[in-house]
């Protein structure tokens, strides 16, 4: 079998437990005294430090939402002194919901950790070549990967997205055999691949696929175009990114680093702790990083948690594979978009807020079209005219996302409207 | 010497022209001109009517977006090089044409040429110092 760390990999749950409740009352001494905004929501539901004796009392504990980290950007969440941090990681989409994230030398080392146990579980060793092709940057996904492989020893090729000509040059001469990427441009260079008639050329025998939700039909759909095994990997940018759960060959859902992150899943509307096996909003608390320890952090991500024992051997909690989201979040291509991000564009053009979202996946790739209503303003006699409008919504919208929609101009108040309030997003994908 | 266009935005969905011909027509004005610009997203539907006001008003209050342009009608002499002569002035002049369309008229001896220019006024006395008639928002229905 396959793995990085064993002795927690394959733990009893009990010693699991006991980790746990060890290092979380550690953390919750150290951020009620250090990190303001927690101490403030623990004062506030009248809970002290002490009375976080093990894992059991986490319920005790405040949530933290993304808007508690909006509100504090960037420092108000920053455990240790400045000096201490040696890295930020920032989530997609440059304005209204952005969130930075610090990392000390400590926290990196993790952080790859984590990422190392998924590449081995994929099957990685020192003997693999590693094509890194997320993106690099403020995206973790590039990074996480790039430090998970260097742990393995895997010859790391840091390709970062685009340029697919240049990914398969490099998949082929360099003989590359685990590719690390979203599914769908996976998807996209499977087919660019045979179309190609590079099938016989490439050695990839896995892939480690995540950073936006796929199906399992679209899993099956990879690994039979290439002859792979695709391997899902779950994380974010505040918890630490890719790596806080990952896939073993089983296939049934994603082990989570349990001796960093305890996991919880609670109802999105009351905020009560589920059993195991019910499907709810995943919370995370973060019990052993040093400079962004978030606590009981609400994800909005739905999904089931199992700790039923798992074939490969691991005694990791497993969570399933994405079920939705319980706020407006979108992730398209791998991006988080937020509907409010395409209002925000369009007021700060004058631009009234009757827009409509449409995703869709098409040949495993999403699409991405923002609908605007046309405005006396923006129209002219000329296509000149009405097309460097549609261009200059793109461009704004762009830089608000960091994903370029296709802006289709409509007829004025020709989208729906119920109740007053129109329907904002049509997400036509089957995942 | 210019005579206004009416531009309807139409997005690109089946039916759209239809319905503003029919808006168009239930308002009781007459269609001189038309040409549509045509996108993958949407089309321009332009139109020199007999009564601007009268099809704006039934335009907008359907809903439409719509914009009025002034834009130059010239009489060309209906016979090989006739366009070119006039449009060969423009370009000495350093006039863009921005797009243009033509109509027959009832007459045989000439057509009429809808202009979108960078200056109307100049387009006008160029053509009008090579020879081609301008038509005025009166003569044009009388064509």
């Amino acid at each position: 079998m396959n793995y990085y760390q064993e002795e927690v990999e394959c733990a009893p749950r009990g010693a699991i437990r006991g980790i746990q409740s060890e290092r979380l009352s550690a953390v919750i001494r150290r951020v009620y005294d250090s990190v303001a905004p927690y101490r403030k929501k623990m004062d506030e539901k009248g809970v002290k430090p002490e009375d976080i004796k093990s894992a059991d009392d986490l319920h005790k504990l405040p949530f933290t939402t993304k808007d508690d980290l909006k509100d504090a950007y960037p420092y108000g969440f920053l455990a240790v002194p400045l000096k201490d941090a040696v890295r930020i990681q920032s989530t997609s989409g440059t304005t209204g919901k952005r969130v930075v994230a610090f990392f000390t030398r400590h926290d990196l080392d993790i952080w790859e950790d984590c990422c190392a146990r998924a590449v081995v579980a994929a099957g990685g060793t020192d003997e693999d070549v590693v094509q890194v092709s997320y993106g690099y940057g403020l995206f973790t996904g590039g990074p996480g990967l790039n430090g998970g492989s260097h742990r393995v020893g895997s010859l790391t090729l840091p390709m970062s997205s685009g340029n697919t000509e240049r990914q398969l040059q490099f998949m082929c001469d360099l003989s590359a055999t685990i590719l690390c990427c979203t599914p769908s441009y996976a998807a996209f260079l499977a087919e660019t691949i045979v179309a190609q008639g590079l099938r016989d050329q490439i050695k990839l025998k896995a892939g480690i696929f995540g950073a936006e939700a796929w199906s399992e039909e679209m899993r099956r759909d990879i690994e039979k175009t290439i002859g792979i095994k695709a391997y899902d990997i779950y994380g974010l940018t505040e918890i630490s990114g890719p790596g806080v759960s990952f896939e073993c060959s089983e296939q049934t859902g994603m082990h989570i680093n349990e001796d960093h992150f305890i996991a919880e899943i609670i109802d999105p509307a009351t905020g009560e702790v589920l059993p195991y096996g019910s499907k709810g909003e995943i919370v995370f608390t973060c019990i052993t990083k040093d400079a962004f320890p978030l606590i009981r952090y609400r994800t909005r991500d739905i999904c089931v948690l199992s700790a039923e024992p798992c074939s490969c051997g691991r005694t990791l909690a497993k969570m399933s594979r994405l079920m939705g989201r319980s706020d407006d979040m979108l992730i398209i291509r791998g991006v988080n978009v937020f509907p409010s991000q395409i209002e925000a564009a369009l007021m700060s053009r004058g631009l009234s807020s009757n827009y409509q979202i449409i995703v869709d996946r098409v040949n495993h790739t999403d699409t991405f079209e923002v609908q605007v209503e046309m405005t006396p303003e923006m129209f002219s006699d000329t296509v000149s005219g009405v097309s460097a409008h549609e261009d200059e919504l793109t461009a704004a919208m762009r830089s608000m996302l960091g994903i370029s929609p296709k802006v289709r101009l409509v007829s004025p108040k020709s989208i729906t409207r119920s109740e007053g309030k129109a329907v904002r997003v049509i997400d036509k994908r089957k995942i | 010497m210019s005579i206004e266009q009416i531009s309807v935005f139409l997005e690109n969905r089946s039916g759209r022209l239809a319905e503003a011909a029919k808006i168009m027509g239930e308002s009781g004005v007459d269609l001189r001109a038309m040409s549509i610009a045509d996108t993958t997203d949407f089309g321009i539907l332009r139109v020199i009517v007999s009564d601007t006001k009268k099809a704006l008003e039934a335009l907008m209050n359907a809903g439409y977006a719509v914009s009025v342009t002034p834009v130059i009608a010239a009489l060309i002499d209906n016979k090989p090089g006739g366009l070119a002569n006039s449009l060969a002035a423009l370009a000495e002049a350093g006039i863009s044409v921005e797009y243009a369309y033509a109509f027959i008229t009832c007459r045989t001896s000439d057509a009429c040429v809808i202009l979108r220019v960078t200056d109307n006024g100049r387009a006008a006395a160029v053509l009008g110092a090579a020879g081609t008639k301008i038509v005025s928002a009166d003569e044009i229905f009388e064509l």
